[in-house]
């Protein structure tokens, strides 16, 4: 034993314990597993669950057979492709308002001294607090034929005929902007807080005015914050209802609104559960490419341009 | 614009020299030396300040403050927080309005210059390096401004990264550097474009104290290399005495004296001089007859005795020593005291007494062996020494 000890100095401490420690060490990892499985479980039940179900419903059409034409109906009939299409144009036009109307906001709130930013974003958060169906119908009464805009309008003689605001792609435009703004305007007024003074500052001392200081050196550092407020606005819109189901007026239909002609009026739970399918890959899919974009701006180096 | 000439250079063989920079003295002799000297800082300008005033709401911050820096010099805002130092870099960067006052560079007003015209370069405190940008684009950003061409610009770009030795790491990230590289990234940044003066904001406050002991030096001798107009703010005396040409204590918004680090620290003129560069004792004394007298012995002195009324006598820690003798004794001033503690510290020990009046003073010296053999032990009654040249009087408030 000890001639063995001594030709092999480590092997006595390497097998010292060492089945202790591997016991341990599992013991250790079943305990945190037990302390994991009430959230995994729950993830579980609610989100793997339904989206397996849902993915399940798609594969039978309205005989109960399982097929694929609930997703061939995506290429074969043009309305499926239209509503597609629309919902697409609506988000990205409701994102871009938003990023307009948005970044001027964000940017006034991180300059204003605290005390005025904090009243100026509750006044944001503000509509957060109210539902989306009552400032929709506000939304209405504002826009309409005879809404408040266009009878105050007509009153002061700019125009003769009301303009057309509501129940139509301008009107879907202007109630999603107004909801989804906030949703732009906290990530990026975070973003915009975090950008150190003293590297304006420094921007300045370099030789750069201050609208190239600007150009250069603020709107670059609040890309990450406006990236982030982009993709929730975008991936929001693609699944809104509410306000484009009450302020298209039947002519806007987006991908939601289909899916809840086609469960609630054609009971066809296939083909509502693919059109579902079909927007979560989209999204999915959308989100994967934001993340790339923006994985490759935050790890790699910027470009001077 | 003038050209950065470092680019004569470029074909001699100068890098060997810059990489040696830590170890490199000044040397006027070495010609390779003197020609990056003379190359590199044909803008030195002298900086004209003159009463500056600026207030925050009702509190006066700068008080009619006035202060020239030669061309080339490095001058150090030395002061504690709030004593407006910061304020006044500020001033001269251009990112606070002052309320009145002007400040002339090589003769030029620049008071209500925006900071972007001024062409002033400044290494800010957290360095506020770019973080979207890579150390090459951080160091080209003011040049790329002033439309340097690309190939220019590379080239001084390089031979800044060279100067303040980050050769090569011209594609790094700026968060994958040390705070020592981010450090010098700042300063190339600060220097390439060849600024007519040089601000720096405590840019050796979030450093280590090794770190930061080695930059100064390096500060120090880039400084001596490129010679540019330098005013830096600190509120570490140890720092500004080892970097500077001059010191300016500031307190109170005021400047309390102005002067050469070893002028400053010999013969300070004020309580709050003397009590913020290195340590001091403060002994009263009183002006009395034409001579200055602690209790009721006459203070020896070689500087003029001041008018009649209460005094400070300072005395440096190290200028006290132990004598023997408790008669005064030729140019010798004697003080009684009695031992408190004395701490061994390795190369010296200090030794706190108190006075006859209950006055605590401290004493400083080198562990040599003849000290050491008659160092007294705690409650021992001692005599304190004190050369009648190192006798320094402050107003006593």
């Amino acid at each position: 034993m000890s001639m063995q000890s001594a030709i092999l100095p480590h092997a006595g401490a390497r097998t010292l314990n060492a089945d202790a420690l591997h016991a341990d060490a599992r013991r250790e990892t079943f305990g945190l597993l037990a302390l994991l499985s009430p959230g995994l479980l729950l993830v579980f039940a609610v989100i793997i669950v339904p989206i397996g179900w849902l993915f399940w419903l798609s594969l039978f059409d309205e005989t109960g057979s399982l097929s694929a034409s609930n997703y061939a109906r995506f290429f074969q009939q043009p309305s499926y492709i239209k509503t597609f299409l629309t919902t697409f144009k609506v988000a990205f036009a409701v994102t871009g308002a938003c990023v307009v109307l948005g970044y001027p906001l964000a940017y006034m709130l991180s300059q204003l001294p605290r005390r005025a930013a904090s009243i100026c974003l509750i006044l944001v958060i503000l509509p957060f607090w109210t539902s989306v169906l009552v400032r929709t119908y506000a939304w209405l009464v504002i826009l309409q034929r005879k809404g408040l805009i266009n009878s105050w309008l007509i009153d002061l003689g700019v125009i003769s005929q009301p303009l057309p605001l509501a129940n139509n792609f301008a009107g879907v435009i202007i109630g999603m902007t107004h909801i989804m703004l906030p949703f732009l305007v906290l990530p990026l007024y975070a973003s915009m807080k975090t950008i150190d003074i003293d590297c304006l500052r420094a921007g300045m001392n370099l030789g750069a005015s201050p609208a190239a200081t600007f150009r250069q050196i603020f709107f670059p550092l609040s890309l990450p914050g406006l990236a982030s407020g982009v993709v929730i606005v975008f991936v929001l819109c693609l699944g809104f209802f509410v306000t484009p189901a009450l302020m298209g007026g039947g002519k806007v239909i987006m991908w939601a609104m289909r899916i809840e002609q086609t469960t609630s009026l054609y009971s066809n739970w296939g083909a509502g559960a693919a059109l579902g399918v079909v927007l979560l890959a989209v999204t999915l899919a959308l989100l994967g490419l934001f993340q790339w974009l923006l994985g490759a701006r935050a790890t790699g180096v910027w470009s001077s341009r | 614009m003038q050209r950065f000439s470092v680019r004569n250079c470029v074909t001699t063989n100068c890098r060997g020299s810059v990489q040696a920079l830590p170890q490199l003295r000044p040397a006027m002799n070495d010609p390779e030396s003197r020609e990056m000297l003379l190359s590199i800082a044909p803008t030195a300008l002298p900086i004209g300040i003159s009463g500056i005033e600026k207030r925050f709401g009702g509190v006066s911050v700068l008080r009619d403050l006035s202060l020239d820096v030669a061309a080339g010099e490095f001058l150090t805002l030395l002061g504690p927080s709030g004593s407006g130092k910061t304020t006044l870099l500020m001033i001269l960067a251009g990112f606070v309005r002052a309320n009145a006052g002007s400040i002339k560079v090589g003769g030029e007003e620049i008071i209500a210059m925006p900071p972007h015209r001024r062409n002033i370069g400044m290494v800010f405190q957290n360095y506020a390096l770019f973080p979207h940008m890579n150390v090459f684009h951080n160091i080209a950003f003011p040049l790329k401004q002033r439309r340097v061409s690309t190939a220019e610009t590379a080239e001084r770009v390089e031979k800044a990264l060279d100067l303040v030795q980050l050769k090569g790491l011209g594609e790094r990230r700026v968060d994958q550097l040390s705070g020592g590289q981010r450090q010098r990234v700042a300063l190339a940044r600060a220097i390439v474009f060849e600024p007519r003066i040089v601000l720096m904001d405590e840019p050796l406050s979030a450093l280590d104290k090794s770190l930061r002991e080695h930059m100064q030096i390096e500060l120090r001798n880039l400084h001596r290399r490129l010679g540019m107009t330098t005013v830096y703010v600190t509120h570490d005396q140890r720092e500004a005495i080892t970097m500077s040409d001059r010191i300016a204590v500031m307190n109170a918004g005021c400047i309390e004296q102005i002067d050469r680090p070893e002028v400053l620290y010999a013969a300070p003129k004020t309580r709050f001089v003397a009590g913020f560069i290195g340590d001091s004792n403060f002994i009263p004394v009183e002006s009395r007859n034409g001579s200055v007298w602690y209790e009721d012995r006459k203070i020896r002195m070689t500087s003029a005795v001041p008018a009649a009324g209460c005094h400070l006598m300072v005395v440096r820690p190290e200028k006290l020593r132990l004598v023997a003798d408790a008669q005064p004794a030729g140019s010798v001033n004697v003080i009684p005291a009695t031992v408190g503690d004395v701490i061994y510290q390795g190369d010296s020990f200090a030794c706190y007494a108190t006075l006859r009046d209950g006055r605590q003073v401290t004493l400083r010296d080198y562990c040599r062996s003849d000290v050491l053999a008659r160092l007294p032990g705690p409650g021992e009654p001692v005599n304190l020494g004190i050369d009648a040249e190192d006798v320094v009087l402050v107003a006593a408030d």
